[in-house]
């Protein structure tokens, strides 16, 4: 029964996550840039703004420039975050691969840096005035779910194991459209639950952040506007219109 | 004749008989009555006290700016523009429709709206939080009043969950939030270099205007300036005539001055540069003497040029409304203006959010520009021009002209952080400052987090520079006038210069609360106009005989 909820659960936010982020992506895309609004000074060619965005991507260029706590914060929870994620892949691939193994030892490690660093933000959070001032409810809640989910992972890491092999098995199964038994131990089911939870509000969410970097017209566009005239189509139909000579 | 670009200051009559030397905000007795008299004694350091750093967090002072209003416009300044008269009944459903429209028309505001972190990168960067206090005025809250209302409408979690995420309906008290805040933004783009995903404020608060255009509550200091634009063909609605009476007499001043037949032409069919420069510069001190500076370069470059009276005004207040359309019909004035004087280029004045304008909106706007000269920029600076002559040696300086000033620069936001000079990145914060060490001998820059891309505005941009909103442009100017407060203390420094108008304006209104006299201000172009010795003129024939005779002392 366990074992049902959760692959039902599992496939409900894989399709969330996926469909609403390619709902998203698309919106995205369809929208036009009307305008250049490259926040200046910006490179002048292609290649430099996709370096722009590797800097802002890997180094957080733009946080570093305004605020070092921030930045130190929030860097350790995101680089911690992926080290985490990779050490995840072993679940779901077999035979593991080589590199995957080689993090393994690190990924452990970042589990403590990523809930480290979403205290660090946190903390901002309730004793910073301004920031305390611009949070809703649901940028604590959020900070909590991840903390949570951080925290229940390292619980089975270093406190109550689980059968890791069974819950191997069972992701494994879903990902051929098989049921294995799930191991229906608590801090498992609530960590890969609210795991679930994460993937579908994603979507709906200040998470968007992650996509959203990479539509920034002030971060992604070629300060290139006296060379190449940049028009959008809505703007093109005005011109049609009364008014050019 | 009170503020540069304030639509009271000039009644189209007036300015015909302004002579060039006028002090522009000497009559503070024209000054209508706004707010009630505050007290900015604090703002004035005594000599020897330390300068409080002009990036210091205040504490919070909640709802400190929110009778911050500037006047509502009036019908006969929203029907020109193709905006309704007043509010109208059903104003919060064409509001809502209005954003909806604006969000699948400008990406940028969508991927803003979803995009905020609430990581408070942005909370201590913009200069009116930094000089109000007023929590509202952190760029993040400001764009929240604007977020509140597009979760609301537009967002799952917003129409299920309002209280879990800050949605909130467009009530009549939002409405009043909206006009008050998001007049308090001055869309300078200071807190969209410092956000990890670009957020850009300044986005949101033209969205927000040009949607409480769209229901009827405009604002009258820029609407009624772009109504003016469109029936008389600059913002102070100088006609040509007043145009050409002040330029005559600046013409008589420097043949005075140097000897030389300086021309400074309006509307002159066939001349190689069309020059759109912002009408204060016809007008007011001291942007006036930037005039003649680029008069004087274009006569020793030996470049036909010519002012146009159609064209007359570089600003660009469609920007600051968010009104693709208005920007677009000032842009084509310019566009029918050079097809019409058959000119080659294209050249801007010092005017700080027109070069953001011209040089990364105007190709978009009124291009393509495919019956000018290809050779050179489209369009070019006029701080690119005098650049570009420093570097082929044909301008001669004698830089002792300006010994009387210690100066400073002020980069102003939109040449900062919206467009570019040069081929190189950062080329607007270089070549300004290589025409005043070209020109001066006592140059030092501010602290350098108030300068170049991290620049604080002068207070009054975005279409604030209004009277109305005087204490806030007094209050927002305080970083600025602290990290030049600083320079005064550490290098003596007594002027600052600037390439923006409205900069000009605002601190020629703003110097005198921080303790430095109003003409503490000057004109790029003003310090090329001092130090440049024309070929054959008075000027050069004295320096002559001085380097022909024997040294005496010190070079």
């Amino acid at each position: 029964m366990i074992t049902a909820i959760f692959a039902a659960l599992f496939y409900v936010a894989t399709l969330v996550l996926a469909g609403g982020l390619f709902y998203r992506i698309r919106l995205y895309l369809r929208t036009p840039a009307p305008l250049k609004i490259p926040t200046t000074p910006a490179p002048t060619t292609q290649s430099g703004v996709a370096f722009r965005l590797v800097r802002e991507v890997v180094l957080f260029e733009s946080l570093f420039k305004a605020n070092k706590w921030i930045w130190i914060f929030g860097w350790i929870f995101h680089a911690a975050l992926l080290l985490v994620l990779l050490r995840h892949l072993r679940y779901f691939t077999q035979p593991v691969w080589d590199w995957v193994a080689l993090v393994q030892p690190f990924g452990i490690y970042a589990g403590f840096a990523m809930v480290a660093g979403l205290l660090g933000l946190w903390a901002r959070r309730i004793l910073v005035p301004r920031v305390r001032y611009i949070s809703a409810p649901s940028d604590h809640l959020m900070l909590a779910l991840l903390v949570a989910i951080g925290a229940s992972g390292l619980g089975m890491k270093f406190v109550a194991h689980t059968d890791i092999v069974a819950l191997k098995a069972f992701f494994l199964g879903l990902m051929r459209f098989e049921l294995n038994p799930l191991p229906p131990d608590p801090l498992l089911l609530i960590h890969i639950g609210l795991v679930a939870a994460l993937m579908i509000i994603f979507p709906f969410s200040k998470l968007l952040h992650g996509v959203g970097l990479f539509f920034s017209p002030t971060r992604n566009q070629v300060d290139n506007p006296r060379e190449r005239r940049h028009l959008a189509p809505w703007a093109a139909k005005l011109e049609s219109g009364a008014g050019q000579k | 004749m009170a503020d540069a670009v304030n639509p009271e200051a000039a009644k189209p009559a007036m300015p015909a008989a302004a002579p060039p030397k006028a002090p522009t905000a000497g009559a503070t007795a024209a000054a209508k009555p706004a707010a009630p008299k505050k007290d900015y004694s604090a703002y004035i350091i005594a000599k020897g006290q330390p300068v409080p750093s002009p990036t210091e967090i205040p504490q919070f002072k909640c709802g400190a700016m929110s009778d911050s209003k500037p006047f509502v416009a009036k019908s006969e300044h929203q029907t020109p523009l193709g905006f309704p008269g007043e509010l109208v009944d059903n104003w919060q459903e064409k509001a809502v429709a209005k954003m909806g429209d604006l969000l699948g028309k400008y990406r940028s505001l969508q991927v803003y709206m979803d995009s905020c972190i609430k990581c408070g990168a942005c909370t201590d960067k913009c200069h009116y939080f930094l000089g109000t206090g007023d929590p509202n005025n952190m760029p993040v809250a400001r764009q929240d009043l604007f977020r509140k209302v597009y979760r609301r409408y537009f967002t799952t979690a917003g129409k299920w969950f309002p209280k879990l995420v800050g949605a909130e309906d467009f009530t009549e008290k939002v409405l009043d939030e909206w006009y008050t805040y998001f007049h308090q933004c001055s869309q300078c783009r200071r807190c969209s270099v410092y956000c990890p995903v670009g957020i850009d404020t300044a986005e949101v608060s033209m969205a927000a205007r040009e949607i409480m255009d769209h229901v009827g509550k405009g604002q009258k200091y820029s609407n009624e300036i772009i109504g003016k634009v469109f029936k008389v063909g600059n913002n102070l609605g100088l006609p040509k005539k007043a145009i050409r009476s002040t330029l005559d007499g600046l013409e008589e001043e420097i043949k005075e001055e140097t000897g030389l037949d300086v021309r400074l032409p309006l509307d002159e069919v066939g001349a190689e540069i069309m020059l759109v420069t912002p009408s204060a510069d016809l007008f007011a001190e001291p942007h006036i003497q930037g005039l003649i500076g680029y008069a004087k370069v274009f006569h020793q470059a030996g470049i036909s040029w010519t002012l146009s009276s159609h064209a007359s005004e570089a600003a660009n207040f469609g920007m600051f409304i968010g009104s693709y359309e208005n920007m677009r019909n000032v842009s084509l004035r310019i566009r029918e203006a050079a097809l019409e004087l058959k000119v080659k280029r294209l050249v801007f004045g010092e005017c700080g959010h027109a070069w953001r304008v011209a040089y990364s909106f105007l190709n978009t706007l009124a291009g393509p520009f495919d019956f000018l000269d290809p050779r050179y920029p489209i369009p070019q600076h006029i701080v690119e021009f005098t650049v570009d002559q420093i570097n082929k040696g044909n301008l001669r300086f004698d830089k002792s002209q300006n010994d009387k000033y210690r100066l400073t620069f002020h980069d102003s936001c939109n040449v900062a952080r919206g467009s570019r000079m040069g081929d190189v990145e950062g080329g607007q914060f270089e070549f300004p400052r290589q025409i005043l060490r070209a020109t001066c001998n006592h140059f030092y820059d501010m602290a350098p987090e108030t300068i170049k891309e991290a620049t604080f505005c002068c207070g009054g941009g975005g279409g604030l520079l209004t009277d109305d909103l005087m204490d806030l442009r007094i209050k927002g100017a305080q970083p600025r006038m602290r990290a030049m407060q600083q320079v005064a203390q550490d290098h003596g420094v007594t002027h600052l210069a600037a390439i923006c108008a409205i900069c000009k304006a605002q601190f020629t209104k703003v110097m005198p609360a921080y303790g430095f006299k109003m003409d503490a201000i000057l004109s790029v172009h003003q310090m090329v106009a001092n130090a440049i010795v024309l070929d054959g003129s008075i000027q050069a024939k004295a320096l002559d005989q001085k380097l022909a005779a024997p040294q005496i002392g010190n070079a």
